[in-house]
């Protein structure tokens, strides 16, 4: 069990990661994985029942599959830093003949990925899969799924929801990460969600709210969805984030979504950003 | 040796499907079932009637059908997918390209109402591209069984064969022709009929028609060799490349466009090892219609008598290289 404090550390030290990782590669997506660095750090530091090592069945275990791919560099970094592969991987992000590909592969056999995403609306299927395999397997844990607020926009998305709601797939909490920013500017803009809690509530969901980039909030937000499965519904968590968060720079930006930090950008960033943990 | 059938003998390659998946679901509790609301045409009655808890009733959305597919072999399931071929291919390729191919997952999408032989319903149902748009991707195994028994014989191996399959039948009755008791060997293709004159490369519904022809130009001494290519990928190229060294030239019959199908992929091996006359019987880049199976294979240009027209010019070409030669 780690406290609040030593998950803000890990979750700072995530985000020194990922814009490193990004201005070395000069590529990547650096706004949405640093607005999914408290959820990802709290659910596989606190939150997550998992064994040692890795294996694709991840019988015994609870699962996470991330669907909006691109915020490969937040959820690398957790990964590393649990403990799935060497930290020093860490260089090879988006490099050729690397296991850390610009979007997130099982082809080149990274252990903690169980399936490729990237093309967007895919990952919540292959989560309601992934839960009812557990379910016939009287595997009593959780499949954990996080989605892009855009990545709604797909239509797949939806045919996953109504099938999970009208099923009563009740071990799956899927997230989505409500930054209401996307390439071409904000969700408004581009696309309109209106009231997604009503939609989810509307599709038979449990759904609940939380700060996204408050540590504690997180926590707490992911142990009362644990505490509200398993009850006949699937549960949602719309979980408020800021893209880039914290860098001032980068919050709150769309333009930040796919764009890498030159190297003043990236010294501007980490001074903002103590070495909590020590740097790949 | 030569098939006999009699017409007591049509089945439906999809109910051989239907058959398989019960036979394989017996023995092997891995394997599961998903349907976008085809249950009944692919002929899961059975499977769903025993195995009820390893159904996943999907509703008329196949994108998230595959999707769930993917995520069921993560819990070490052997999802078998249900609908017709057009909507297990086009309309889902990307889930299948990157929740499935890409990710190496081990499921089976098993596509019946394949082709022209759909019928009535029209060129909206009658995918005729599917053959191109699996074979191409990578690590894609492609299945085209001939008949009723290999279809359920297919159907039953693919569930032991590690790695995405897309296994693809029918819906007409059609003769059924080869032992209901064959192993099906994925990957190796079979000769039916040998022969010296010609070989006939076939899959499908095609195989009979192949047979046929083989019939009528043995009727004219020209001796045919069919060799059904029941496996489109990963393909026997030796078995080609030997049929093809012994007779000189070669016709392949499918029911699929003329780009992308079996045509394509024997005249690519041909022509890496020994370029020889080839003609190609299938459908000439247009869409179907409605219409009978059988009405429509002749309209098509996929009936015997095509693949006995082609044989025919294919061996006045062999002809003249000969003489010219």
């Amino acid at each position: 069990m780690a406290s609040v404090s030593e998950l803000r550390n890990i979750a700072t030290q995530v985000r020194r990661d990922i814009v490193r990782m990004v201005h070395a590669a000069q590529s990547g997506h650096p706004g949405g994985s640093l607005g999914c660095a408290d959820f990802l750090t709290a659910l596989y530091f606190e939150i997550m029942e998992r064994k040692p090592g890795f294996d694709m069945d991840g019988m015994g275990e609870d699962i996470f599959i991330l669907s909006n791919g691109h915020i490969s560099p937040v959820w690398y970094s957790v990964l590393a830093r649990a403990g799935y592969f060497p930290l020093d991987e860490l260089k090879t992000f988006r490099r050729i003949s690397s296991r850390l590909q610009g979007h997130p592969a099982t082809h080149e056999g990274l252990p903690g990925i169980r399936v490729a995403s990237g093309s967007l609306g895919q990952g919540m299927s292959v989560a309601i899969g992934a839960a009812q395999a557990k379910k016939l397997n009287h595997d009593p844990h959780l499949v954990y799924s996080l989605h892009g607020d855009g990545e709604l926009e797909e239509g797949q998305c939806w045919e996953a929801i109504m099938y999970a709601g009208a099923k009563g797939v009740d071990n799956l909490i899927a997230t989505v990460d409500w930054n209401h920013q996307q390439i071409d500017g904000t969700t408004e803009q581009v696309m309109n969600l209106g009231d997604l809690n009503a939609k989810f509530i509307a599709f038979n969901w449990l759904t609940l709210q939380m700060n996204g980039n408050d540590m504690e909030e997180v926590v707490n937000g992911l142990k009362k969805a644990k505490s509200i499965s398993g009850n006949g519904k699937p549960v949602c968590i719309l979980m408020n984030t800021h893209m880039g968060y914290p860098v001032d720079f980068m919050i709150d930006n769309h333009e930040w979504h796919g764009v890498a930090p030159n190297d003043e950008q990236l010294a501007k960033a980490l001074a903002q950003l103590p070495a909590t943990l020590g740097d790949y | 040796m030569l098939y006999q059938y009699s017409d007591a003998d049509k089945k439906e390659t999809r109910a051989g499907f239907g058959d398989g998946i019960y036979e394989v679901a017996k023995k092997n509790p891995r394997v599961v079932a998903l349907t976008a609301d085809l249950a009944g045409s692919l002929k899961l009655n059975r499977f769903i009637k025993e195995f009820p808890e390893r159904y996943f009733q999907c509703g008329i959305a196949e994108a998230n059908m595959m999707g769930i597919a993917a995520g069921l072999t993560i819990g070490g399931k052997i999802p078998y997918t249900t609908t017709f071929a057009n909507f297990s291919t086009g309309r889902v390729y990307d889930q299948i390209r990157q929740s499935i191919a890409y990710s190496g997952k081990n499921v089976k999408i098993c596509a019946s109402h394949a082709g022209i032989t759909l019928g009535e319903d029209g060129a909206t149902h009658q995918i005729l591209e599917d053959i191109g748009l699996m074979r191409m991707l990578p690590g894609m195994t492609v299945v085209v069984p001939c008949d009723y028994n290999q279809t359920k014989a297919a159907t039953i191996a693919i569930a032991a064969y590690a790695g995405p399959v897309y296994l693809r039948f029918g819906r007409p009755k059609w003769p059924n022709f080869t032992p209901a008791d064959e192993e099906f060997v994925i990957g190796k293709a079979q000769v039916l009929t040998e022969g010296t004159d010609i070989s006939i490369f076939a899959c499908g519904h095609l195989v009979w028609k192949a047979i046929e022809a083989a019939r009528i130009l043995g009727q004219q001494n020209l001796s045919a060799e069919v060799i059904n290519i029941h496996t489109i990928k990963p393909l026997d190229e030796a078995a080609v490349i030997a049929s093809v060294a012994k007779t000189g030239c070669a016709i392949t019959a499918e029911e699929h466009q003329i780009h992308g199908g079996l045509g394509d992929l024997i005249a690519s091996v041909v022509a890496r090892h020994n370029p020889v006359p080839m003609e190609m019987v299938a459908v000439k880049d247009s869409f179907g219609e409605s219409g009978k199976p059988e009405e429509l294979m002749k309209k098509y240009g996929l009936d015997t008598p095509n693949i006995v027209d082609a044989a025919l010019r294919i061996l006045a070409r062999k002809k003249q290289d000969a003489l010219a030669g």
